[in-house]
C-alpha cells in the first residue's frame, strides 16, 4: 500500500501536465467517438461497436486513475493535502477578455463525483449494446456526447463551462427520450425540456448575478472564491442570488414541488439514458449548490436553509408515500430517485461539514444504486414486456441471477450496511440529529418507507406464484436469465457499491477534506442552529 | 498587395471614392448582369448567376482583407463632407451584409431554377440592395441615410412580390409596400422635425447642418429634453422599428415572411433586421447619445413587448415561415434589450454584433432546410411537411436541430453564448425586469422550437403515405449546410476561432 502510494505520487508529481491532459481526453474521447458515430454512415457493425467501446471505456479509466491520484495525494505532505483543486489546466477559447476560459481540475468533492460519472458512464454505455433500438449507431453516439458533457461538467472550475457541459449532456437526453423513449415519450420530452430549461435559465441568472455583483467579472470559481471571501456580497443580494440558484438547481434536481418531470421522464427514457441522468447528470444541481452557491454566498444559503429543509422533507415524506403507491416499476424507481434527493437536500441544508460529507457520499452511492436499479428494471421489462407490479410474479424461477442482483440493488438503495448508501445516510442522520431532532425523525421515517416499497417490489416481481397475466405470458414466451453482456455492467456497479460500502474511506477522505475546506473554516449562523464545529464528516463512519 | 486602412487613408486624401469601392463594384456587377443578359446567348445564362456570386465573394475578400490585416487602425474617416464615415465597425457591418447576400444568392440560385423564375433581375436587385445596405450603415447624414434606406425598401418591394404568379407573394408585396411607405414617412417626418429644431436660431446650441450626425449630436446634447427633439427621435426610432420588426410595428412580419419567396424571406429576416439594428446603434452612439433618459424606458418597453409578443404569438403557429417571422420579433426584442443596455454599458455593442452574426448563421441554416423541405408552394407549407425529415435526410434533420438550437440559445451552439453575453450586459445595465421577461421568453420559445424539432426528428404522427418525399441534397447544398453547421458550433465552442473579429 505504501509503495503504491509512492508510485502514484511520483507519477503525479512528474507528469502533472499529463494528468491535466487526461481531463481533456476524458471529454474529447467520447465526444469525438460520438460525433463520428452520428456523422458516419455505413460503418461495419463491429467497427461501430469498437469505437463506442473506446469512447465509453476511456473516461472510466481516466476517472479511476485521477481519483486514485487525488486520494494518494491526500495523505502526503505538501500543498495538495487539503482537498483543494488539482490537475488545474486552462485553455483560452477566445473569451478570456470576458473572464471565461476552459479551466479544468478536480477537488475533494468533485473527484468522487467524477469517478461516479466515469463508472456509471461505462456501465450505461456497455449496457446500451444490449438495447434493441432502431438505429443503435445514433443511440450510442448520443450517449457518448452525453458522457462527454458529464465528464466536462464535473471537472470544470469555470462556472460557465460547468453550465455549458451540463447542457451539452442534457440535449442528447431530450433527443434520446424522443427518439427511443417508451410510452408518451414525445410529450414527456417536451415537458422535460421546458422544465429543465426553466431550471437552467434560473440558475444561469443566479450565476450571472455572481459574475457581475462580485466585481471580478469572471466565471472562474477560484477567482470568485478569493474575491467573495474578501468582500462578501451584501446580504440582500446574497438572498436573492441564492434564491435563484436554489430554485434553478432545485428544479434540475427535482426538489419538491418542482419534481414532476422526473418520474415521468425516467419511466419513458431508454435505460441507459435514465441511468446516466438519474445517476449522474442530476448531481449537477447538487454540486452547483454545494460547490458554488453555499460557499460563495453563505448568508444567502443560511437565509434559505430553513425553507429548504421543509421542501426536502416534502421530498422524503410526500414523495416517499407517493412512491409506495406506484404500480409501475420504472415510475416507482423514478419517484424513489426523487425521494432520495430529499436526504441530500436535508443534509445540504444543515450547511455543516458533516452534512455536506454525508450529502456527497450519498450522491455517489445513490448514483451507483439508482443507475443499477434502472438497468435491472429495463432487464425485467425486456423479458416480460411488462412493468406493472400487479402483473409480475415468480420471476426468481426463470431468472435467479436477475433476482439476486435486484435484491442487492434494493437493499443497497434502502441503505443496508455493507453498501455505500449506508455510510451516506448514516452521516446524514448524524448531521441532522445535531441540527434538529424533528427533521431527523422525519428522515428516519423515510428509511422505513424506502424499505417498504423496495421490498414490496422485490416480493411482487420475483417471489410468489406467477400471476394470471404472467402465466399467460409464460405459455407463449420463455424467460431467460441474464446474459454475460448484461451481467458485466451490473457487476461493475454492484462491485463499486460494495467496495465503497466496506472501505468508505476510499471516497470519504477526499470528501471530508473538500467539505472542511469549503464549509468548516467559515462558521455560518443559521436561523435554527449554532455554528457547527469542524467535525470530520467521516469520523462517524469509521 | 493588400490595401490596409493606412493606404486607404493616403488614397482617400486624393480620392474619397476609393473607400466606397466595395459598393461601387457591387453596383457595377449588378449593371453588368443586366447587360450580359441582353448580349449573351441563352445557353450561357447560367454563367451570369455564377458571375454574380463570384463577384460578391471577391468583394467580400476585399473587405475582409481590409478588415483583418494590420495595421487595424481605430480611425474614423469622414467622407464626402460628413455623408459617410469609414470605421472598423462599418467594415464589420459590410462583411455582415455581404455574407447575407452571398448566402441569399446561393439559396436563390436553386430556388429560382426550380420554379423557372428569371434569375438575372433577381441578382441585379439583390446586389443593389446589398450595396445600399452597406452604404446605409456607414452613413452619418440623414439625407444619405434616407436615400439608402429607400433604395433598400424599394428593392424589397420588388423582391417580396418576385413570384408574380403566386397570390401570396403579391399579397406580401402589397402589405410590405403599405407598411413600408408608412414607416418611411414616419422616419422622414422625424428627420424633418430634428432638422427644423436643430437649425432654429432661437434655440441654444443650434447648428448649421442638423442633418449631419456630429452637428446633430452637438445640438441634441444642448437640448436633450426639448419636445421637438423627443418627438423627432421617437418618429425616427418608429421608422427603424419597422425594419427591425419590433412591436408595435410588427404587423407586417408574419404575412410578408409567409408570402415572400424563401430566399427573400431569409434576406428580410436577417439583413433587414440587422440593418435596422446597425442604424439604431449608430444613432445612439452618435446623435441620440444624450437622450438616454428618454430612450432607456422607451426601448425597454418596446423590447419587453417584442419578446412577449413574438414568443407568445409563435406558440400556436403551424406555418414555419410565420413561426420564424414571429420568433424573429422576439429576437429583435432580445437585441433591443442589448441596445438599451448599450446606452449605459458600451461593451454591449460587441454582444449585439456577435448576436447578429450568430442569428445570421442560425437563420440561414433554418431557411436552407425550409427551402429543401417545403414542397413547391413554399408559402403554404406547414409543420406536417417536416414529418420524416430526419428519416429521409438525416443531414437536413441535423441542420435543422443545430439552426433552431442556436436560435433557441442552447449550448454548445453559438446562440447560447450570444444570449448569455446580452443577458450579462442587461444585468450590468440594471435592466432586471427586462431580463426577467427575456428569460421567460427563452423558456417559452423552447416550446415552439422544440415542437418543430420533435416533428422533424422523432416518430411522426402523420401517416407515412401523406408525407412528401424530400429531394436528395446536391453537393453544393451539402457544403452549404456543413459550412454553416460548423460555423454555428465553432462560434459556440471556440469563439476565439474568428480571431477577435467581434470581441
Amino acid at each position: 500500500m505504501e509503495s503504491l502510494q509512492h508510485f502514484l505520487l511520483n507519477c503525479f508529481s512528474q507528469h502533472s501536465g499529463l494528468n491535466s491532459a487526461l481531463l481533456y481526453a476524458a471529454i474529447l474521447a467520447p465526444l469525438i467517438m460520438g460525433g463520428l458515430l452520428i456523422i458516419t454512415d455505413k460503418l461495419p457493425a463491429s467497427t461501430e461497436k469498437l469505437l463506442a467501446s473506446i469512447g465509453f471505456a476511456i473516461p472510466a479509466l481516466i476517472a479511476i486513475w485521477l481519483w486514485s491520484l487525488y486520494n494518494a495525494s491526500l495523505g502526503a505532505p505538501g500543498i495538495f493535502n487539503d482537498g483543494g483543486w488539482q490537475f488545474i489546466t486552462t485553455f483560452d477559447t477566445g473569451l478570456s477578455r470576458l473572464g471565461i476560459s476552459l479551466k479544468l481540475g478536480l477537488n475533494g468533492i468533485s473527484a468522487p463525483i467524477y469517478l461516479l460519472a466515469g463508472l456509471v458512464g461505462a456501465a450505461a454505455g456497455f449496457y446500451a449494446f444490449n438495447a434493441k433500438v432502431e438505429n443503435p449507431r445514433v443511440y450510442h453516439g448520443l450517449l457518448l456526447i452525453m458522457l462527454a458533457g458529464l465528464m466536462g461538467a464535473f471537472s470544470s472550475i469555470d462556472i460557465f463551462f460547468f453550465y455549458f457541459f451540463h447542457e451539452l449532456a442534457l440535449i442528447p437526453t431530450f433527443i434520446m427520450l424522443g427518439l427511443y423513449g417508451g410510452r408518451q415519450s414525445r410529450s414527456i420530452a417536451l415537458e422535460l425540456t421546458i422544465y429543465l430549461t426553466l431550471g437552467a435559465m434560473l440558475s444561469l441568472t443566479g450565476l450571472i448575478v455572481l459574475y457581475v455583483k462580485s466585481g471580478v467579472n469572471s466565471f472562474d470559481l477560484i477567482a470568485l472564491t478569493t474575491q467573495l471571501a474578501d468582500k462578501p456580497l451584501p446580504e440582500n443580494i446574497q438572498n436573492y442570488a441564492f434564491g435563484m440558484l436554489l430554485l434553478g438547481f432545485g428544479t434540475l434536481v427535482s426538489l419538491w414541488p418542482l419534481h414532476s418531470w422526473a418520474p415521468r421522464g425516467y419511466a419513458a427514457a431508454p435505460a441507459s439514458t435514465a441511468m446516466l441522468h438519474a445517476g449522474v447528470l442530476k448531481k449537477f444541481g447538487l454540486l452547483g449548490l454545494i460547490q458554488i452557491a453555499a460557499p460563495l454566498i453563505p448568508m444567502g444559503a443560511a437565509h434559505w436553509a430553513p425553507l429548504l429543509m421543509w421542501l426536502a422533507l416534502g421530498n422524503v415524506l410526500i414523495i416517499g408515500f407517493v412512491t409506495m403507491a406506484q404500480d409501475d416499476l420504472k415510475q416507482m424507481l423514478g419517484y424513489s430517485s426523487v425521494m432520495h434527493m430529499g436526504y441530500i437536500f436535508l443534509a445540504f441544508a444543515t450547511l455543516s461539514t458533516t452534512g455536506i460529507g454525508g450529502a456527497v457520499t450519498l450522491m455517489v452511492a445513490h448514483g451507483l444504486s439508482a443507475a443499477l436499479l434502472f438497468m435491472l428494471a429495463d432487464m425485467i421489462e425486456r423479458r416480460t414486456k411488462n412493468l406493472d407490479l400487479g402483473e409480475l410474479g415468480g420471476l426468481v424461477r426463470q431468472a435467479p441471477t436477475l433476482a439476486a442482483f435486484f435484491v442487492v440493488a434494493t437493499l443497497a438503495s434502502a441503505g443496508l450496511p455493507g453498501f455505500a448508501n449506508f455510510w451516506g445516510e448514516l452521516t446524514i442522520f448524524t448531521a441532522l440529529f445535531g441540527h434538529s431532532k424533528l427533521l431527523a425523525a422525519g428522515a428516519i421515517v423515510g428509511i422505513v418507507i424506502s424499505a417498504v416499497y423496495g421490498l414490496r417490489a422485490v416480493s411482487k416481481i420475483f417471489f410468489g406464484e406467477p400471476t394470471e397475466p404472467m402465466s399467460q405470458f409464460l405459455k407463449t414466451n420463455t424467460i431467460t436469465d441474464l446474459s454475460a453482456a448484461e451481467k458485466r455492467p451490473a457487476i461493475l456497479l454492484i462491485f463499486a457499491l460494495l467496495v465503497i460500502g466496506f472501505f468508505p474511506k476510499l471516497i470519504t477522505e477526499s470528501i471530508n477534506a473538500g467539505a472542511r475546506r469549503l464549509y468548516a473554516d467559515k462558521p455560518v449562523m443559521t436561523a435554527t442552529a449554532q455554528p457547527t464545529s469542524p467535525v470530520a464528516s467521516t469520523q462517524a463512519s469509521h | 498587395m493588400i490595401p490596409s486602412l493606412e493606404t486607404y487613408r493616403e488614397i482617400a486624401q486624393l480620392n474619397e471614392w476609393a473607400l466606397i469601392l466595395p459598393e461601387i463594384v457591387l453596383a457595377v456587377i449588378a449593371l453588368t448582369l443586366l447587360v450580359a443578359e441582353l448580349l449573351l446567348k441563352k445557353s450561357r445564362h447560367p454563367f451570369i448567376s455564377l458571375f454574380a456570386i463570384l463577384g460578391q465573394v471577391a468583394v467580400l475578400a476585399l473587405v475582409l482583407a481590409n478588415f483583418w490585416f494590420p495595421p487595424q487602425l481605430d480611425v474614423s474617416l469622414s467622407l464626402f463632407s460628413g455623408m459617410i464615415s469609414h470605421t472598423a465597425n462599418g467594415q464589420m457591418m459590410r462583411i455582415f451584409f455581404l455574407l447575407a447576400s452571398i448566402l441569399v444568392s446561393l439559396l436563390a440560385n436553386s430556388y429560382l431554377e426550380q420554379r423557372k423564375l428569371p434569375k438575372v433581375e433577381f441578382f441585379a436587385i439583390l446586389l443593389l440592395v446589398t450595396a445600399s445596405f452597406m452604404l446605409l450603415v456607414q452613413s452619418t447624414h440623414f439625407v444619405m441615410l434616407f436615400i439608402c434606406l429607400e433604395t433598400v425598401t424599394v428593392g424589397f418591394y420588388v423582391l417580396v412580390s418576385y413570384f408574380r404568379s403566386q397570390n401570396t407573394s403579391l399579397e406580401g408585396g402589397l402589405k410590405y409596400l403599405i407598411q413600408g411607405a408608412l414607416s418611411s414617412s414616419l422616419l422622414l417626418f422625424g428627420i424633418v422635425l430634428l432638422y427644423g429644431a436643430g437649425s432654429n436660431p432661437g434655440l441654444v446650441g443650434n447648428v448649421a447642418e442638423p442633418m449631419q450626425f456630429d452637428h446633430l449630436a452637438t445640438f441634441i446634447s444642448a437640448n436633450p429634453s426639448h419636445p421637438l427633439v423627443l418627438i423627432g427621435a421617437l418618429l425616427i426610432i418608429s421608422g427603424l422599428c419597422f425594419k427591425m420588426g419590433v412591436v408595435p410595428f410588427q404587423i407586417w412580419v408574419p404575412d410578408v415572411y409567409q408570402g415572400a419567396p424563401m430566399p427573400v424571406t431569409a434576406f428580410l429576416a436577417v439583413a433587414s433586421k440587422a440593418g435596422g439594428f446597425f442604424l439604431l446603434m449608430n444613432l445612439i452612439k452618435g446623435p441620440f447619445a444624450a437622450l438616454d433618459a428618454f430612450l432607456i424606458p422607451l426601448l425597454s418597453v418596446l423590447a419587453a413587448l417584442s419578446i412577449l409578443y413574438g414568443n407568445l404569438a409563435a406558440l400556436g403557429q403551424y406555418s414555419p415561415k410565420r413561426l420564424i417571422g414571429l420568433s424573429g420579433i422576439s429576437h429583435a426584442g432580445y437585441l433591443l434589450m442589448g441596445v438599451t443596455a448599450a446606452l449605459t454599458i458600451p461593451s454591449a455593442y460587441s454582444a449585439i454584433n456577435f448576436y447578429l452574426f450568430v442569428y445570421l448563421f442560425g437563420s440561414f441554416l433554418v431557411f436552407a432546410v425550409m427551402q429543401k423541405a417545403s414542397p413547391d408552394h413554399d408559402a403554404l407549407h406547414d409543420m406536417r411537411d417536416y414529418a420524416n425529415l430526419y428519416k429521409q435526410q438525416p443531414l437536413l434533420g441535423m441542420a435543422l436541430a443545430i439552426g433552431l438550437g442556436s436560435l433557441a440559445g442552447i449550448p454548445p451552439l453559438a446562440g447560447f453564448l450570444a444570449k448569455l453575453l446580452l443577458f450579462i450586459a442587461a444585468f450590468q445595465a440594471g435592466l432586471y425586469t427586462l431580463l426577467g421577461v427575456a428569460i421567460f421568453g427563452v423558456v417559452v420559445s423552447i416550446y415552439y422550437y422544440f415542437g418543430w424539432l420533435r416533428t422533424a426528428l422523432f416518430r411522426p404522427f402523420v401517416a407515412p403515405e401523406t408525407a412528401h418525399t424530400i429531394p436528395a441534397l446536391t453537393r453544393g447544398q451539402l457544403v452549404f449546410l456543413i459550412v454553416l453547421m460548423t460555423v454555428t458550433v465553432l462560434l459556440g465552442v471556440y469563439p476565439g476561432s474568428i480571431g477577435g473579429l467581434l470581441f
